[in-house]
């Protein structure tokens, strides 16, 4: 497992609490887990996705994410429409672990309220969450 | 340390058996025939199912070199976690076996099976008497049978009283399958948070618990190892509200004759026969998961139900209320029949099942905890949790300890689980492993914590005297290959 140090923690996305990422591409947002959370939870064995046209709340659960560990949920980072999911996840869900930011992206949302996306942390932000998790 | 248990030995590779034999062989002969001859339903005929013709040596040596390769309890120890892998009395195989037991069609009429039926009705009072609780169906097949039994129970008792009760609260240290068996009967599970010690809050349940909650679920001891040292507390509040408690008794073997699960405040309880009772459970089953009630909700219980009536035993529908058959027949009967056996072969010593487990849990939580981080550094019941937080720094895990264990010669514990602890190694070594046997399996863990400081990549190789080496678990659950 990586030590905090060792994270690859993307510098244009925002994060959540729950460790999901968002990035802002035109006027949807693309979702998916941060390095932080693909690492703790190991190799990832499938995904489980929402379907085009749901719509969730902030903080709603919108699908999960099984490892050979656990399964874990995963949480809107803004509210909105799912208008695509990443369809290569079904056949090759360790893209999320191997390209987490990426190839490994979840799901591209219309969002309800773009400035949402403030409330978010940044990576600086997110990287001391993380720190306070290790103590 | 003594020398390690674990050798490498001559292992026969094995093809599948579809990979072996030869058309026209074969390891069998019909008997004779003594019925007209006849052809055959258009219907049915057509081409076969794809089998192997096999002679009767390749299939026996088949099975048995596969069964070379198993690794059990009657082979060594398997401290398995949650699962209670304790050994199994050979004599209560031997009661199933009887042939007035094993024989007995589940069709013969109550009068033909009093010994059965009466055995069913004594199991029933020892398991109330064990637990302190009123009464008990031996209808489901396993554990989480028994929990939807119990929910369905709880969904009748409101129904009856006329309440609509939404949601189920179910702490974090609770079975993985609670939270699907309220599902299931229409309740919302709503999950509870242990406290920084390990357990329920009673604040917190005081805070949720309102008239639209069906009561609590809680494992106890729960998943941690841990008793629910506040569930008097808990059951108050939850009755107070006019809720219902259940308890998942999959970990009774700590507590048998011990705890009354009644005088605590539990109304409906499930036990494992096949893990408390004595019955061999690796392979899957068969079960059992016996419901335990209070007199209060007893008129719920499936049907059919053993009675006694002027000396004879028969089976009874007549329970209006009762939530119906939950299992064909009698429930899984050979478990029942183990279970009876161990119960009357232990006697008062079945109290003493549960010290001896509880004492070689903190036995190993004692002589590990200095090389393994203790999350909870308290007494635990019949099982302890560790983590692989101190072998971190060298980036070894849980995953590669496990492995290695294996080349000592032993059956590694449950990892990854409960969820609630990051990394958690949850060893539950059963009141039958002699203290030698429990010292060599701290030997090997001290040996392991050991070679993670001085020789970190000698455990992340692990195993290496296994017949096959680590296998690949995410490619055999992305891609499954389940065809012969």
């Amino acid at each position: 497992m990586k030590e905090i140090h060792e994270l690859n923690l993307a510098e244009d996305v925002r994060y959540t609490q729950d460790h999901e990422w968002a990035r802002l591409e035109g006027d949807t947002v693309v979702v998916g887990i941060s390095d932080f959370a693909q690492d703790q939870l190991g190799e990832v064995v499938y995904v489980e996705l929402p379907q085009v046209g749901d719509t969730f709340d902030k903080g709603e659960e919108f699908g999960s994410v099984e490892s050979v560990k656990a399964v874990s949920e995963l949480y809107m980072p803004v509210s909105g429409e799912v208008v695509a999911v990443n369809e290569e996840l079904e056949g090759a869900p360790d893209l999320v672990n191997k390209e987490p930011y990426g190839a490994g992206w979840m799901i591209r949302v219309k969002p309800e309220d773009p400035a949402q996306m403030d409330s978010l942390l940044d990576k600086d932000a997110y990287l001391e969450h993380l720190k306070g998790l290790e103590s | 340390m003594t020398a390690s248990q674990g050798t490498t030995g001559l292992i026969l590779n094995e093809p599948l058996l579809w990979e072996r034999g030869k058309p026209g062989r074969t390891a069998f002969s019909l008997p004779r025939r003594d019925v007209e001859r006849k052809a055959l339903d258009p219907r049915h005929a057509g081409p076969g199912p794809d089998f192997p013709d096999l002679s009767e040596v390749e299939v026996i040596r088949h099975y048995t070199r596969l069964s070379q390769w198993n690794f059990g309890v009657d082979t060594g120890l398997y401290p398995l976690g949650s699962c209670t892998m304790k050994y199994n009395p050979k004599t209560n195989e031997r009661q199933a076996s009887l042939p007035g037991f094993a024989g007995a069609h589940p069709l013969l009429p109550d009068e033909l099976c009093q010994g059965a039926l009466e055995l069913m009705a004594h199991l029933q009072e020892l398991l109330a008497e064990v637990t302190g609780m009123d009464a008990v169906s031996l209808q489901p097949a396993a554990g989480a049978h028994g929990e939807l039994t119990g929910m369905l129970i709880f969904a009748a008792h409101f129904r009856n009283k006329g309440e609509k009760r939404t949601k189920i609260l179910i702490p974090d240290t609770a079975h993985g399958t609670n939270p699907a068996s309220c599902a299931l009967c229409g309740f919302r599970p709503v999950a509870l948070k242990s406290n920084e010690r390990g357990v329920v809050d009673p604040a917190v349940v005081q805070e949720l618990m309102d008239e639209e909650t069906a009561g609590i679920m809680v494992t106890n001891p729960n998943t941690l190892g841990l008793f629910e040292e506040n569930i008097q507390e808990v059951a108050e509040i939850v009755h107070r509200n006019g809720g219902l408690v259940y308890c998942d008794g999959a970990n009774m073997n700590a507590v048998m004759g011990i705890v009354n699960m009644k005088a605590i405040g539990v109304d409906v309880l499930h036990l494992n026969l096949h893990k408390t009772f004595s019955t061999p459970h690796g392979g899957g089953g068969p079960g059992a998961g016996p419901v335990c009630v209070t007199r209060q909700l007893e008129p719920f219980l499936p049907v059919p139900r053993v009675v006694q009536e002027g000396g004879a035993y028969r089976l009874s529908q007549d329970f209006p209320l009762s939530i119906g058959k939950v299992h064909a027949f009698h429930g899984n009967f050979g478990v029942l029949i183990k279970a009876y056996s161990y119960i009357l072969s232990m006697g008062e010593d079945l109290k003493k099942v549960s010290q001896l487990a509880v004492l070689n849990a903190n036995y190993i939580k004692e002589r590990l905890k200095d090389v393994f981080h203790l999350p909870f550094d308290r007494p635990c019941m019949h099982e302890c949790v560790f983590t692989d937080k101190k072998q971190q720094a060298h980036k070894v895990t849980t995953l590669d300890m496990a492995k290695r264990l294996m080349d000592y010669g032993f059956h590694p514990p449950t990892i990854y689980f409960p969820l609630v602890v990051h990394g958690a190694i949850m060893v539950e070594p059963t009141e039958t492993e002699t203290r030698e046997d429990l010292d060599r399996f701290i030997e090997a863990m001290r040996a392991i914590a050991r070679e993670a400081q001085e020789d970190p990549e000698r455990v992340r190789q692990a195993p290496t005297k296994p017949k096959l080496r680590r296998l690949n678990e995410a490619e055999a659950a992305r891609r499954p290959c389940l065809a012969g």
